[in-house]
């Protein structure tokens, strides 16, 4: 790796004579050209999703679509299961992901020995790659064979179970950029070492926990495949009964785009707008934060 | 990313000792160990449960290419075939472009170009799967059907694995999908290995009085290479796993492909439109043995792919 | 354990209302609360099975096939009795058999009875009542522009043509066969490739179409067989009625095969098919009833009846099932035997009239009066819900 520059012995021979000059200007030229299209053509997918989301969900996009579930046959109807069924089980995922996700983090970070932190980043790291769908296969076996009925608790564990080690690994990473001198201080001051945790560590890392948290919440919101065998889905309103099944927007959708009703397909389209929106304004505002620090 | 060069050994190794500094250490480790836990639980689960099919067929569950409810015969070829086939053509369109978007953002964008195209392409990470398979069914597949896919199969459709009919639903679209679905991945973690190259080697470079091009061909990517080929890995990884969107555009037909417009199916697919209503026994012990195979691939390109990026940007880089 | 799951669950709720703010009536509250009308039935012959007073949620999977029927079944008895709510969820026959034998559902949804095999699997003690709830048609629709570019609506369409398609064989619309049984548009049938799209997941229309398919060519019975899962020689797969009609109806040149209804509401075309006297029939309620008294004799004491194809008769459709719901004989939950004992009470009396405006058709009254009959069967506790 350190031997590249010793590599181009040539590079300097190359260098004379001003016809091999002119090529190499051209060179230059069109490959950093090349290098621009590229990335503005990585920018275009996610304007033409945008737009056709937009495009499609704004006419389908009305009260009734939130405030109504489905009607039988497709006939009028909306998307009120699938609302609050997102609006339960993201919140439960989070509620047990983030104190697990966060405190774990804290065990790598301030804790354990450098063994113990590999292991568990490591594994944290698979977690992060694991295929969403193998989770839902792990949870239905654990969360709803054992109390035989399909239901949102489980959808909300196994969106838990995706959230965790993003949490973990964001939180881990900002407590690293917390001083040590601050630990020290605070050590110093004879106050323990859980409360200086809690009380300065955890503080001081708070915005980038904060920030990862949030970019978690917004990944779990719009996971539709650990759901399957899980929450379900529902045609239902089910407001409160984690015991039951429960839809959630992405089901909402998948289910939705299938159907061979105009109707049904504009729903999916509404509640993709829906979704998109909000998945878009927690990853807007998050980053936005974060960059704005980067740029100031 | 930056080098948070203080080891994770033990920061309040010894000053934890009181007791509820070790009831504050022991909680926050059971937690931390929850991670541990859920993984190995996830594995001994596949393990144990795709027992059943992979005694009945052993090494030959790989290799079958038959996947037959009625007569009881389950082989895994063509769902790896499905699963590797549509994540290298991400791979195969997705690792140059991201890789010169990676480039032009690292060292040629000027701040004010940089940071909203580094933005946006974030948050095309953020869109969920089940959006994109929506946009995948309704408008990239009939888009492609009509207009790339025609177009390959009048020109080249006479190589077989170019041969239409185009339907605009198959291990092509699929391929298309997951292309964006990756992107960002390897864009940003690229970008990362290529800032983390020391601006000693830039200058070297400039010094003997290269063109921007020529020092990064010849000073920066070598020098990153080993954390892009992880930035690519990761981003295989995530294809290869990828579930909703493929399903919904892939085609859902488990037969081996022929062509790539041909329709296919993956093992992250066939477990999702299948494992609620596989019989109980047999059949779905081999959907378990697919996910098996898929969890020992993709963490085995995790694992690849950690280790190159962190010969680059050390442990504590990207996640 | 589900109640105290429940429970928690719903503790674990509580806390998210507190933080979330947001404020939500008690619109369902858990299984047990409805507790005060679970005691025990009244002796005596009941003209029909109590609805309970409290509140109770049915979650059942399973048949796409008559789920358009269940939602209108489920939202007029919904109107009837707002303290049940019935949520079906349509996931496949096979879906629904699963989930029956894991017990993760109230009651399962199949168009294909259990097999022997399927029963075996139950746990040991289990027992498993069907009962049919309706027959419906599985039509082959298609979504075909002809060569003058306008929509072809009508086809004729015979069993070895059929085969020839979903094996593969014919693979463009305007293949010498299907021209020779469809002369009036033949100079139309456009060089479109066929497309198939079949199940992807264990259907009972998969059942009655790869049994039609195998009852009408030896090639499909020997190289592909009739089941809710097959190896499909040809095509993509799409999941439900709903995935197979929204499939064909996303692109011209499809075909797939579906519930009556799913044609229906897609606005998809059907093909008339050859039956067994040879005139060519297209999909119908009426087609499907004349099938079903045509075979009422047939009908298995232990009510698992294969599709019924190829039935006698000039307007009879050739391929039509049963549909059932399948319920454990013991209720665990009696007011949730209550509940679904109502359900299907008035599913099988007053939503019978229903059938025929939605694409389905009604039981034969002897299978009616002995579905009606199976009802007295299912206890609580070891005591019918509904005695005789």
């Amino acid at each position: 790796m350190t031997g590249a520059v010793i590599a181009q012995p040539s590079m300097a021979a190359r260098l004379t004579g001003a016809r091999v000059g002119r090529r190499r200007t051209v060179v230059d030229r069109s490959m950093r050209t090349i290098a621009m299209g590229a990335a503005f053509l990585c920018a275009l997918p996610l304007a033409a999703v945008l737009f056709f989301v937009a495009a499609n969900g704004l006419s389908a996009l009305s009260l009734d679509l939130i405030t109504k579930p489905p009607r039988a046959l497709g006939i009028g109807g909306g998307a009120a299961n699938a609302v609050v069924g997102t609006l339960q089980m993201v919140p439960l995922a989070a509620l047990i992901a983030v104190p697990v996700g966060v405190l774990g983090a804290v065990y790598i970070a301030e804790f354990a020995n450098s063994r113990s932190a590999r292991v568990i980043r490591f594994c944290a790291d698979v977690l992060v790659g694991m295929p969403s769908i193998l989770i839902g296969v792990f949870v239905f076996t654990f969360l709803v064979l054992p109390f035989k009925q399909f239901n949102g608790f489980a959808g909300s564990v196994a969106l838990a179970v995706i959230m965790i080690p993003v949490v973990m690994r964001t939180t881990e990473e900002s407590l690293h950029l917390v001083p040590n001198s601050l630990r020290e201080a605070s050590l110093a001051l004879g106050v323990p070492a859980w409360r200086t945790v809690l009380s300065v560590v955890l503080r001081t890392g708070l915005p980038g926990i904060l920030t990862g948290s949030m970019l978690a919440i917004a990944r779990a919101m719009g996971e539709t495949a650990p759901l399957l065998f899980t929450a379900l889905g529902s045609r239902v309103v089910n407001v409160g009964d984690f015991g039951r099944p429960m839809d959630s927007l992405p089901l909402f959708i998948y289910v939705n785009a299938r159907q061979p009703v105009d109707a049904l397909n504009q729903q999916a389209w509404g509640a993709a707008f829906l979704l998109l929106l909000i998945v878009l304004i927690i990853n807007v505002a998050v980053r936005a934060r974060s960059w704005g620090r980067r740029i100031g | 990313m930056t080098s948070a060069t203080v080891t994770a050994a033990a920061r309040f190794g010894r000053a934890a000792s009181r007791v509820p500094d070790v009831v504050f250490r022991s909680g926050s480790g059971v937690l931390a160990w929850v991670a541990v836990g859920i993984l190995g639980l996830l594995a001994a689960l596949l393990v144990a449960n795709s027992g059943q099919a992979l005694a009945k067929f052993g090494i030959s569950f790989l290799t079958g290419t038959t996947w037959d409810p009625i007569a009881g015969i389950y082989g895994a070829l063509p769902f790896i075939i499905g699963t590797i086939a549509s994540s290298f053509i991400a791979i195969v369109l997705a690792t140059p472009i991201g890789l010169l978007t990676a480039i032009f953002l690292a060292e040629l964008a000027p701040r004010r170009v940089a940071i909203p195209l580094t933005f946006t392409i974030e948050l095309l990470a953020a869109i969920p799967s089940v959006v994109f398979g929506l946009w995948g069914v309704f408008v990239l597949g009939p888009f492609l059907s009509r207009t790339v896919e025609a177009w390959v199969v009048d020109t080249l459709g006479w190589i077989p694995i170019f041969a239409g009919p185009p339907f605009g639903v198959g291990l092509f679209t699929a391929g298309v999908i997951l292309t964006l679905m990756i992107l960002p991945t390897i864009v940003a973690i690229s970008r990362d290995m290529i800032t983390a190259v020391p601006d000693s080697q830039r200058e070297a470079m400039l010094a003997l009085g290269a063109t921007r091009w020529e020092m990064i061909t010849n000073a920066v990517l070598p020098y990153a290479r080993s954390g892009i080929i992880g930035a690519v890995i990761l981003g295989l990884g995530r294809a290869l796993g990828e579930t909703m969107a493929v399903t919904m555009v892939i085609g859902n037909r488990p037969q081996i492909p022929q062509s790539i417009f041909d329709s296919s199916q993956t093992i992250a697919s066939q477990i999702a439109t299948t494992f609620n209503e596989a019989s109980i026994g047999l059949q779905t012990s081999a959907l378990i043995s697919l996910g098996l195979v898929l969890l020992v691939i993709t963490m085995t390109l995790n694992v690849i792919a950690r280790l190159l990026v962190w010969r680059v940007a050390g442990p504590q880089g990207t996640s | 354990m589900t109640n105290r799951a429940s429970r928690l669950a719903s503790l674990a709720f509580g806390a998210i209302v507190v933080i979330a703010g947001c404020t939500s009536p008690g619109a369902t509250t858990g299984p047990t609360t409805g507790g005060q009308a679970s005691g025990p039935p009244a002796s005596g012959g009941m003209s029909q099975p109590q609805v309970p007073s409290g509140n109770v949620t049915l979650s059942g999977a399973g048949a796409t096939f008559p789920a358009l029927l269940y939602q209108v079944w489920i939202e007029k008895f919904g109107e009837a009795h707002s303290n049940v709510t019935v949520d079906y969820q349509a996931i496949g026959s096979g879906g629904g058999i699963k989930a029956i034998t894991q017990q993760t559902v109230d009651f399962g949804a199949s168009d294909a009875a259990m097999k022997d095999e399927e029963i075996a699997a139950l746990p040991a003690g289990t027992k498993i009542l069907h009962v049919p709830t309706a027959l419906g048609a599985v039509v082959v629709i298609f979504n075909l522009a002809g060569a003058d570019g306008s929509a072809i609506k009508k086809l004729n369409l015979d069993g070895d043509t059929i085969a020839g398609v979903f094996l593969g064989k014919i693979t463009t619309w305007n293949d010498p066969a299907i021209a020779a049984l469809n002369a009036d548009v033949a100079s139309n049938l456009p060089a479109t490739p066929i497309k198939v799209i079949h199940r992807s997941d264990g259907s009972g229309t998969t059942n009655a179409f790869t049994t039609y398919l195998a009852t009408v060519s030896s090639e499909w019975k020997d190289s592909v067989g009739a089941g809710k899962e097959v190896n499909w020689p040809t095509g993509d797969g799409a999941p439900g009625n709903d995935g197979v009609s929204g499939g064909v109806k996303t692109a011209d040149g499809r075909i797939g095969y579906v519930e009556l209804q799913y044609a229906v509401v897609s606005g998809l075309s059907s093909a008339a098919v050859k039956n067994a006297n040879g005139k060519f029939v297209a999909g119908s309620s009426a087609g499907v009833t004349a099938a079903a008294e045509g075979a009422v004799d047939a009908f298995p004491d232990d009510f698992r009846a294969a599709p019924i194809i190829n039935g006698p008769g000039d307007d009879t459709y050739p391929i039509a099932a049963y549909t059932y719901l399948l319920l454990y004989q013991d209720q665990t939950d009696a007011t949730k035997g209550q509940a679904l004992t109502a359900f299907l009470h008035w599913a099988l009396t007053d939503g019978q009239s229903e059938e025929k405006a939605i694409g389905y058709a009604p039981l034969p009254a002897p299978i009616q009066q002995k579905a009606l009959e199976e009802l007295h069967r299912i206890t609580t506790g070891g005591s019918p819900i509904w005695p005789m």
